[in-house]
């Protein structure tokens, strides 16, 4: 009844309003209909002409599509190797001690896993042809996703096909727009595509620096105390390295787990170097600093480093593992690993699970090779002692980082000459989140005896000496 | 239909009829490389006839409904969840206090829609990925949520499911790998070497994973400033590596020219959005072939629509390279364009190749560039060498240097296989998308409840075919897809067409409103 009288007095007011106010209020009306239905007013947008369009469309040049690249640039003059880059290794037909691929295990020259490989390919084939959801699994992915997570004891293990897609896949599937992720400042360039590719918020802090990521996270604690509405909705996840590629130096675990569940944010750490490295049988950072891997949200490792096979995995909780299957973008949008290297990483790991000595035996020989090294005069080595991978750059070389790269180059040239493959770091420094010092990234292998130490710390300690005489006379 | 003539016009006339439909038979009775040239020849220049019918209206109701009343169970259920009244089968959060990991509707979609029949995918194989394949069976005892496969019972399933001619040369090299910072493999070199003499490029350069390629190295062709337009329907790789180049990205229709063109137009002459800047570059990105829409790239325009505007052209060539052309050689050839029109021409190893890995072909320049500044190049592993002569074996068998005639036997096999496959179910009423050469066959299926159906009462009948259904595809055009292989036979063909249309029937799949072809198609 209450809304009758209203339209009625309504009624009553339009009839008895005067008629230059009907007039306005038609106008108005018209003129939010016009408002309306007119297109969003540009003011840039002047219509030009036929005429003056294909002027412009003459006028413009654009820049090549690549700029030239130098013909003396490294990577257009690689050293050819032939056969397998084992323990030794055949560069331009010379036979010599390798130093400088991650073949920590030295898997790459066993017997089994080179069987294990060829009797899959008689079985299969070369290629999977097509994704893990379209008849691209094969029972060996199964097999081989079963006994990762059996061996790290986790309940669920998710394959990619390429290492370097696995953790650059992992980041954007769970981490979306409008998120925070608290990321070491050291990671590895893999993390940062990752990063960028989830377009969510990123707050770096110093590498392996427990108090600045506390102090971000106080940050953002204080932030989200001021709009708990929006707190809510937005996930915050830590991403570090077990043991960092450009760095050599484990991360801090426990302290990062302690934070962890201070501040209520997810753990991710990328064992691409520390999975089949670190701990008493393999199994990574966790094992390392005896941390059980419930404490660790997401594990991504690499099967190309320790394992010599191609590809990665994530493991987990199923719960956050599973997700993957169905939004991890390397996984979901590429063909499945070739089963062949899929049998090939299964009896790499059986070979680690039988043969724990081999752990203590790579423990022994970077704990060695470090000490010796550090003594070198005028070398700095980077990295934690226990390490397989070692940063060996120069001290004294100020800024100059151009420079400094140069001498490692020729220390690499110098001690290949003699016997030892080296290789210097190689990053694109425009594309790096942070800048990195240059450096000889040393490979330590379990398979290298004491003769092979020996000749590598003198070749390595010759090399350096006699660069720094070079440079010295030319400086003279 | 002329699709027919031309095929009859194909086979000796004389043996044509007592032969039937032996195509291995008709090979030996004298079909010569030659004359399969002069075929490729001529259909590299006819205009090839795509169509995509459009959805009857009471079809797209219908399949509005059916979604509406999965979300209404899904809610329904998820209320029943919370109350305790329903068993909760899915893996728990295991955190207290944390922000939820995953959005609330993508768990529904996936709780509630997928879950039911999830069975349809990722069903593992145990042998070689070939024409038929031996799948493992597997069961659930708690209604999707877990599968288990046991080992030891497999049902063998006819798979029409992969595209293109695909060869299994086993290698004997031993399976090696690592990064190679300290330097390249031999046999990387003669890889790249021989893909670029495959393609007719300057140089070429091959990486360990097709996604990864397009992902890591769109970023080093173009950056901020520059225009990168895309088409609609793209791989999920190929908007990856455009995202992360950190350039502006404009879509256009999915192969319409006159978006294109437009789109084209205004970038050149208003430039940069806000600032009118010009664009540093524009990069055109394509696919060959679209494995969703069977649709082939409509080059020859774009090529005149790129030299119009000075734009460069990004070609991904993932599931054509091998498969569409005469000789292989992909859209390229296939539309009797020059490899020198193509700026980027990308491609996989994953499809026609039976391996793994991906490549760039294009000037040396551009190569010279991705070997000094790809972010594959630096920080990822390169191709496996058991791999890597793989891919050398396939491809000296395409191009002939290996087994004569075999390549091109396989190649005319898929073409003619894709041909009368989608002939084939457009006579039976199907609903086809995509281009009469495509070797990928969309069927339309429209609701959700037959995804599952189809799937299902096709692996019964031991076909294997895949369906994809929302988010590849728009909400209501879900569709089963056929991949065809030079390894089926029209046997095979034959055989899974015969239950295609019984389950057609079974499921009412035969939408098509349009008349029927009256020529029947023929081998
Ligand atoms: C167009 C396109 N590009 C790239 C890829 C990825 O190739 P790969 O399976 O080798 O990673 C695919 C595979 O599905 C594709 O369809």
């Amino acid at each position: 009844m209450a809304g009758d009288w209203y339209l009625y007095e309504v009624f009553q007011a339009f009839l008895s309003a005067p008629a230059y106010h009907l007039l306005l209020e038609a106008f108005l009306v018209l003129w939010i209909l016009r408002l309306i239905l007119t297109k969003s007013y540009k003011p840039h947008k002047t219509r030009l002409g036929a005429k003056e369009k294909e002027e412009l469309i003459a006028e413009w040049t654009p820049e090549p599509l690549v700029p030239d690249t130098p013909s003396d640039h490294y990577t257009l003059h690689p050293r050819v190797v032939d056969g397998k880059p084992g323990k030794t290794v055949t560069i331009n037909g010379k036979k010599i001690l390798n130093m400088g691929t991650l073949n920590f295990l030295n898997m790459i020259e066993n017997k089994a896993m080179e069987e294990a490989a060829i009797t899959s390919l008689k079985t299969y084939g070369v290629g999977s042809c097509g994704p893990r959801g379209f008849y691209g699994t094969v029972d060996a992915h199964l097999q081989l996703e079963d006994k990762l997570a059996k061996f790290l004891g986790v309940e669920e293990a998710v394959l990619y096909s390429f290492g370097f897609s696995t953790i650059s896949s992992a980041i954007p599937a769970y981490a979306k727009r409008g998120d925070v992720l608290f990321v070491d400042a050291g990671v590895s360039f893999a993390i940062q595509q990752g990063i960028a590719a989830s377009r969510s918020h990123v707050r770096y802090f110093k590498h392996n620096d427990v108090d600045d990521l506390k102090r971000l996270l106080q940050l953002q604690a204080d932030t989200d105390s001021k709009h708990p509405k929006r707190a809510r909705v937005i996930r915050k996840f830590v991403i570090v390295e077990g043991l960092y590629l450009n760095y050599g130096d484990i991360c801090p675990l426990p302290e990062l787990v302690a934070i962890k569940q201070e501040y209520c944010v997810r753990l991710f750490v990328e064992e691409s170097l520390s999975f089949g490295v670190l701990g008493a049988s393999g199994k990574g950072v966790t094992e390392h600093f005896g941390i059980s891997v419930d404490e660790v949200d997401l594990i991504c490792g690499s099967l190309e480093n320790a394992l010599a096979a191609i590809g990665g995995f994530c493991c987990g909780k199923s719960y956050v593992i599973d997700h993957q299957r169905l939004s991890g973008l390397g996984y979901c949008f590429s063909a499945s690993m070739p089963p062949m290297i899929a049998s090939a990483a299964i009896t790499s790991l059986e070979q680690l699970e039988n043969n724990p000595d081999i752990f203590s035996a790579l423990v022994r020989n970077s704990r060695w090779l470090h000490e010796k090294i550090s003594s070198i005069p005028g070398v700095e080595v980077g990295g934690d002692p226990i390490s397989p991978v070692k940063h060996i750059s120069l001290k004294d070389c100020g800024e100059n980082g151009e420079q400094e790269t140069r001498m490692l180059e020729e220390i690499v040239q110098e001690a290949e000459n003699q016997g030892v493959a080296l290789t210097v770091a190689r990053y694109l420094h425009n594309e790096e989140a942070h800048p990195l010092r240059p450096s000889i990234r040393l490979a330590v292998s379990s398979s290298l005896t004491q003769p092979d130490l020996t000749l590598a710390l003198r070749v390595i300690s010759n090399a350096c000496a006699s660069v720094h005489r070079r440079d010295l006379d030319a400086v003279e | 239909m002329a699709s027919t003539t031309k095929q009859l016009s194909f086979m000796p006339p004389q043996k044509s009829h007592e032969n039937g439909h032996n195509w291995e038979t008709v090979r030996a009775n004298g079909v010569t490389a030659q004359e399969m040239k002069e075929e490729a020849v001529r259909k590299s220049r006819k205009q090839p006839h795509e169509s995509y019918e459009q959805t009857p209206l009471i079809v797209a109701v219908i399949t509005y409904f059916g979604y509406a009343v999965l979300v209404i169970f899904g809610h329904l259920r998820d209320f029943m969840k919370k109350h305790g009244l329903e068993e909760i089968h899915s893996a728990k959060e295991y955190l207290k206090g944390h922000t939820p990991l995953y959005s609330s509707f993508e768990s529904f979609y996936t709780r509630n829609l997928y879950v039911r029949i999830r069975d349809c995918w990722n069903r593992p194989i145990c042998s070689v990925p070939g024409a038929e394949v031996v799948c493992l069976e597997r069961k659930s005892d708690d209604y999707n949520w877990h599968l288990e496969s046991n080992a030891f019972q497999t049902a063998e399933a006819l798979e029409v499911t992969r595209n293109v001619p695909r060869f299994h040369f086993l290698t004997t090299w031993p399976p090696v790998s690592g990064t190679m910072l300290i330097g390249t493999m031999a046999i990387h070199v003669e890889l790249e070497q021989l893909i670029s003499r495959f393609l007719g490029t300057e140089d070429a350069i091959c990486f360990g994973m097709g996604f990864a390629t397009n992902a890591m190295n769109m970023p080093c062709l173009v950056s901020k400033g520059c225009l990168i337009i895309s088409d609609s329907l793209n791989h999920a790789s190929l908007v990856l590596g455009s995202r992360l180049s950190g350039a502006t990205i404009k879509v256009f229709k999915h192969n319409d020219m006159k978006d294109l063109e437009s789109i084209l137009l205004d970038a050149v002459v208003y430039g940069q959005h806000r600032t009118h800047r010009p664009y540093k570059k524009i990069l055109i990105v394509v696919e060959g072939i679209y494995s969703m829409e069977g649709a082939v790239v409509r080059l020859p325009d774009i090529v005149q629509l790129k030299k119009k505007y000075k734009a460069y052209l990004y070609v991904d060539e993932a599931h054509s390279i091998g498969a569409m052309g005469g000789t292989g050689r992909g859209v390229v050839e296939y539309w009797g364009c020059e490899p020198r029109d193509v700026d980027v021409m990308m491609g996989t190893f994953t499809k026609s190749f039976g391996a793994a890995g991906g490549y760039i072909a294009g000037s040396k320049r551009l190569v010279d560039h991705l070997r000094a500044k790809s972010h594959s190049v630096v920080y990822a592993t390169s191709i496996s060498p058991p791999v890597a002569q793989q891919i050398i074996t396939t491809t000296k068998v395409i191009m002939g240097d290996l087994c004569p005639d075999e390549g091109q036997r396989r190649i005319f096999q898929l073409a003619r296989n894709a041909k009368y496959f989608r002939n084939r179910l457009k006579e039976m009423g199907f609903i086809v998308y995509g281009n009469d050469d495509s070797p990928v066959v969309p069927m339309l299926i429209y609701m959700p409840a037959k995804i599952a159906a189809f799937g299902r009462m096709m692996f019964e009948r031991n076909i294997g075919t895949v369906q994809v259904g929302f988010p590849a595809t728009p909400i209501i055009e879900s569709r089963a897809r056929f991949c065809l292989s030079a390894a089926h036979t029209k046997e095979m063909l034959d055989y899974a067409l015969k239950h295609i249309s019984e389950v057609g029937d079974i499921l009412l799949l035969k939408y098509s409103r349009r008349p029927r072809p009256t020529t029947k198609a023929v081998w």
